[in-house]
């Protein structure tokens, strides 16, 4: 059975850490795209404006109600059909547009990402507390500054759990875009169980290394926790 | 009364929050080393008044100037803004919750100010910063967050805080209502001391021996008015309305 | 086309496919219901090393793919076919219904026991305290006293659970079972239409929202049951607090 994991043409250690690759590369892409739309849908529904509140909620609303794999599907679709439309606009007769599944993967996860930590961000800002920013006021600091020097640090604070339970979950997510025919880890099990006949074998360890992933998260996150906590009591 | 020069002026301030006017047309003058007191039992609108001053409420109507620098309200709009953030970093503010910025320690809530606001250069501003520290008696206290200190610990880094932008004039709003009784003493002090040195205060307090003793003036709203106004020991000895003799009779 | 011809068009299917979804979810949820309470209390008050083994597949499910987990369910099977088939189970796991399901269940019985163990340890111990003072046996704490609370504080996110339930149900597809992802698909592969996509959206959205109104519903009877007080505010539940 070790010979199965092992290097090279016979074994598909290899194969399956060339996956593992992808699906890291789509975690680490996907994450500060998810966590700008996170901002952008959070700063959305606390706005003055009433029309940008409603597309905020609107936002995250229906983007938490739907099921990933649609969203990855309306993605890998949609927008594939949309680029060549305006393709074949701007150009008649010209050459079809291929959108990436790399591409829409890291679209459609970020999509989602940003619904969920829109709420987690949004949360976050309104627990804030409000004398420390009139402080910030009181002795003139623009809002800018007050946004930067004293909103945004402490945000991470009451943010940072939320965010980390979502990065798991996208980690997770990430081996849908196996569907679409992207070669990540759990596409290249796939492949390693078509060739050796062993399913079991190779979707447990797929599995084993998806744990694992999410186990080492874990760690770090408590880790960034303590770290953001640092000199502030838990409440 | 002082002839020295006038740094705070405060004309006519009118504030209503929808349908209710909490303060109905409030004018004062501090001058430079005055300690105006102003007492009030809740709802009178004093805390809201102290806190149009700096513009964290803005006024319905009314004009505010400092050190020549007038701000002018007419239906609750100001009408030079812009104004309004070099008017907050002439005047510090101590807030009854301290408010002190919880990501970041004694020191550095002290030196946030002068280095983000006047640009002082750090290594200044830090020794600054921590001359201050040691002025309110927490030098040995500098490195820690605000959650591990006390409440009186935390309300006096909050004044240092104010004192780092060398400001014209001074604003406590309650300095000393969200301490454990013993605790208040050592914040009483600290503001005692400053009162000596001639800074420029404005104080609203619950502490009548505060007002009594150490402010050059009393000012006691009612109902959104002043209702009676004058030197200390006069008006404690001599009070002239019914409201105020009842308001100490109450508080004592 | 333009998506009411879609809709006219394709409904039949559609509304299969719906009932599918429903089925899947409302099955799964039920199961993991059914093993939940043991477990919970299991990981309420067994020893450490008691209830290793329960935490071990708890992490699991919790820290792999749903989709590895259905694999793992549905394709590696067929490893032990000589087994299965023995002991007459292999009937059992050809069928991508039930491999769907069995993932699901034992997915959501990870989570609903989390869930649950939260609302245990949510209950005041004065009462259970109180109903030992009085005589209750262990048992009837549990039915009378523990149970109850326990759902009530859980009932929220359980409801949550329930909905990412039905957004994961929508996987099943990927083992041609033909819930409402599984139809569009199937439509879409067809009829390259992609407003067929829109409108399996929209249905997901409306059996979220009739799950929630009716989730509160089952809220307010629950809390109307014990009293009107209410620990914790639901993100299910309007601000207003039941009858009593």
């Amino acid at each position: 059975m070790f010979e199965l994991l092992s290097y090279g043409d016979a074994g598909w250690g290899d194969e399956i850490l060339a996956g593992l690759a992808i699906t890291m590369q789509l975690a680490v892409v996907t994450l500060p795209m998810g966590l700008l739309i996170g901002f952008v849908a959070a700063f959305a529904s606390m706005s003055r404006h009433a029309g940008l509140r409603a597309v905020g909620y609107g936002y995250t609303t229906i983007m938490r109600g739907l099921p990933e794999i649609l969203t990855l599907f309306v993605v890998y679709n949609g927008v594939g059909l949309l680029l060549n439309k305006l393709a074949a606009w701007w150009n008649p007769g010209g050459t079809n547009i291929e959108f990436s599944p790399f591409a829409a993967g890291v679209t459609a996860l970020a999509m989602v990402f940003g619904a969920f930590a829109g709420e987690v961000l949004r949360g976050a800002f309104q627990s804030l507390d409000e004398g420390q920013m009139e402080a910030g006021r009181a002795i003139g600091m623009s809002p800018r500054k007050i946004f930067f020097r004293i909103r945004l640090p402490q945000v991470w604070r009451f943010a940072l759990p939320g965010l980390g339970n979502l990065w798991i979950n996208m980690l997770k997510d990430t081996a849908l875009v196996s569907i679409i025919a992207l070669d990540d880890l759990m596409r290249m099990t796939k492949v390693a169980v078509g060739v050796t006949k062993q399913p079991f074998t190779f979707y447990l360890l797929a599995c084993l290394i998806y744990w694992a992933l999410c186990l080492l998260s874990e760690v770090v996150l408590a880790y960034m926790e303590r770290r953001a906590n640092r000199g502030i009591r838990r409440v | 009364m002082s002839e020295a020069e006038i740094i705070l002026k405060a004309e006519d301030i009118h504030k209503s929050f929808g349908a209710v006017e909490v303060l109905k047309g409030i004018s004062l003058e501090a001058r430079q080393g005055d300690v105006i007191s102003i007492l009030g039992s809740s709802g009178s609108g004093k805390s809201t008044f102290l806190r149009c001053l700096n513009f964290l409420e803005t006024p319905t109507s009314g004009k505010v100037t400092i050190h020549g620098e007038e701000i002018q309200v007419r239906d609750g709009k100001p009408l030079n803004a812009r104004h309004i953030e070099t008017v907050r970093s002439r005047l510090g503010m101590v807030f009854q919750q301290f408010n002190l910025w919880s990501h970041r320690t004694a020191l550095e809530n002290v030196m946030e100010g002068p280095v983000q606001v006047k640009g002082t250069p750090k290594a200044a501003a830090r020794a600054a910063a921590e001359a201050l520290l040691e002025r309110v008696g927490l030098k040995d206290r500098m490195d820690m967050y605000p959650s591990q200190l006390s409440g009186g610990q935390q309300q006096r880094v909050a004044i240092a805080r104010a004192l780092a932008m060398e400001p014209d004039a001074i604003l406590f709003d309650e300095p000393t209502s969200a301490l454990d009784p013993e605790l208040v003493g050592e914040v009483l002090k600290v503001m005692q001391s400053l009162a000596a040195e001639g800074r420029t205060m404005i104080v609203v307090t619950h502490e009548m021996a505060f007002a009594r003793d150490v402010s050059s003036e009393v000012v006691f709203l009612h109902q959104g008015r002043i209702a009676e106004r004058g030197a200390p020991e006069q008006m404690f000895t001599n009070p002239q309305t019914e409201v105020f003799q009842r308001f100490i009779a109450t508080v004592k | 086309m333009n998506p009411i011809d879609i809709a006219i068009q394709y409904w039949p299917r559609l509304l299969d496919g719906t009932l599918m979804t429903i089925k899947l979810t409302f099955l799964g949820a039920l199961i993991a219901a059914l093993f939940s309470p043991g477990l919970a209390l299991i990981r309420a008050n067994a020893t450490p090393v008691a209830q290793a083994p329960l935490r071990l597949y708890i992490s699991f499910m919790r820290g792999t793919p749903i989709l590895g987990q259905l694999f793992l369910i549905y394709y590696g099977s067929g490893q032990f076919r000589p087994f299965l088939q023995d002991w007459g189970l292999w009937g059992f796991f050809r069928d991508p219904f039930n491999c769907a399901l069995l993932a699901f269940a034992l997915n959501s019985t990870a989570y609903q026991t989390e869930i649950l163990r939260g609302g245990i340890l949510g209950v005041a111990r004065g009462e259970v305290e109180a109903a030992k003072a009085i005589g209750m046996t262990r048992l009837q704490i549990l039915r009378r006293v523990i149970f109850p609370h326990a759902y009530r504080i859980a009932w929220p996110a359980l409801g949550n659970e329930i909905i990412l339930l039905m957004k994961a149900s929508a996987l099943a597809s990927v083992v041609t079972v033909f819930d409402i992802m599984g139809r569009t698909r199937q439509i879409f592969s067809r009829s390259f239409d992609f407003s067929i996509y829109l409108w399996a959206a929209l249905i997901y959205l409306c059996i979220t929202a009739i799950f929630v109104l009716l989730w509160r519903q089952g809220e307010a009877r629950l809390s109307r049951h014990i009293g009107p007080r209410s620990e914790g505010r639901s993100i299910l539940s309007p601000p207003e607090g039941p009858q009593p």
